[in-house]
């Protein structure tokens, strides 16, 4: 079924600051096996004129994506996340995510499209850190695939 | 920032060194609890297959943040990223074996953006099995 039209636009109260930790940023890094050591030596990353360890660039997917939660599951939306697949993503920084941020995300319902049965929808997710300045944009697109016979 | 490249070294064409990155079932599971993405389309065979995949498949986010690696270690700092993004074009399968998968990563210098802001656009290729896993994979970076 076609999402609803009316919702491009929409805009979804700002989340919980997230802190963002040392040690998460260290799971991360070891878990795409990335030794870089911006992201686990605080001495490295001030030598490169960060205040602490940075976190690697995709890291910050995790609180977005948590965030797009808000949309995906709106009941009013009626999103079918079981056919969903992620076809997109991109994001826009204005300073790389370090350890100690608070960091907050607004999503915002940028585009629905419908195509040959997919519904497709594009989801903005505006990072700022606790002194309300922007950290990261984050857009995803979304594909909730046709269901067989449909 | 304080990139290690400097914009007056490169040109449009200039190739980033290029590199592979393993994934196993084992990769794949720490990924998840890392990021928290537990689709069980990335570990669990019966389920990925049920659901139409062939096998189990890597999280797109995974091979995404693999494929800037090329990228961040040229560059030195991974600050200098200013813009990053991909297109999922085909899953990375991940046989339950020894070897798994691999992801093979190529870049270049695509375009000089900003004499002032020292910016550059870099294009990814990431293939898996000889697949395009990732398209339109661009990367916006400031060099010193």
């Amino acid at each position: 079924m076609a999402l609803d039209q009316s919702f491009v636009g929409r805009t979804y109260p700002p989340t919980a600051p997230y802190e963002v930790g040392r040690e998460k940023i260290r799971e991360f890094a070891v878990a795409v096996g990335d030794a870089n050591p911006a992201y686990t030596d605080p001495e490295a990353a001030k030598s490169l004129g960060h205040t602490d360890v940075i976190a690697p660039p995709t890291f910050v997917f995790a609180i977005t994506f948590k965030a797009a939660g808000q949309v995906i599951e709106d009941p009013q939306l009626g999103l079918d996340y079981s056919r969903v697949v992620h076809g997109d993503q991109k994001f826009a920084y204005s300073r790389p995510v370090r350890a100690g941020d608070r960091l907050t995300v607004t999503s915002t319902i940028e585009a629905i499209k419908s195509l040959a049965g997919n519904d497709i929808l594009d989801i903005r997710g505006e990072v700022h850190d606790e002194a309300g300045e922007h950290v990261v944009t984050a857009w995803t697109k979304l594909v909730s695939r046709a269901a067989e016979g449909a | 920032m304080t990139a290690k490249i400097r914009y007056e070294d490169v040109e449009p064409g200039t190739e980033l060194p290029s590199a592979s990155f393993p994934v196993s079932r084992a990769t794949l599971v720490q990924y998840a609890g890392a990021s928290g993405d537990f689709n069980p389309i990335h570990w669990n065979e019966k389920f990925a297959k049920e659901v139409g995949l062939p096998d189990v498949i890597a999280h797109g986010m995974f091979t995404m943040a693999e494929a800037v690696r090329v990228v961040t270690d040229w560059v030195g700092d991974p600050g200098a990223v200013a813009e990053y993004g991909v297109r999922f074009t085909k899953p990375v399968v991940v046989p339950n074996d020894e070897t798994g998968a691999l992801i093979e990563v190529s870049a270049k210098v695509a375009a000089k953006l900003d004499d002032e802001a020292r910016t550059v656009r870099v294009d990814l290729t990431a293939t898996s099995a000889g697949q395009k896993v990732l398209g339109m994979s661009r990367a916006v970076v400031r060099l010193a």
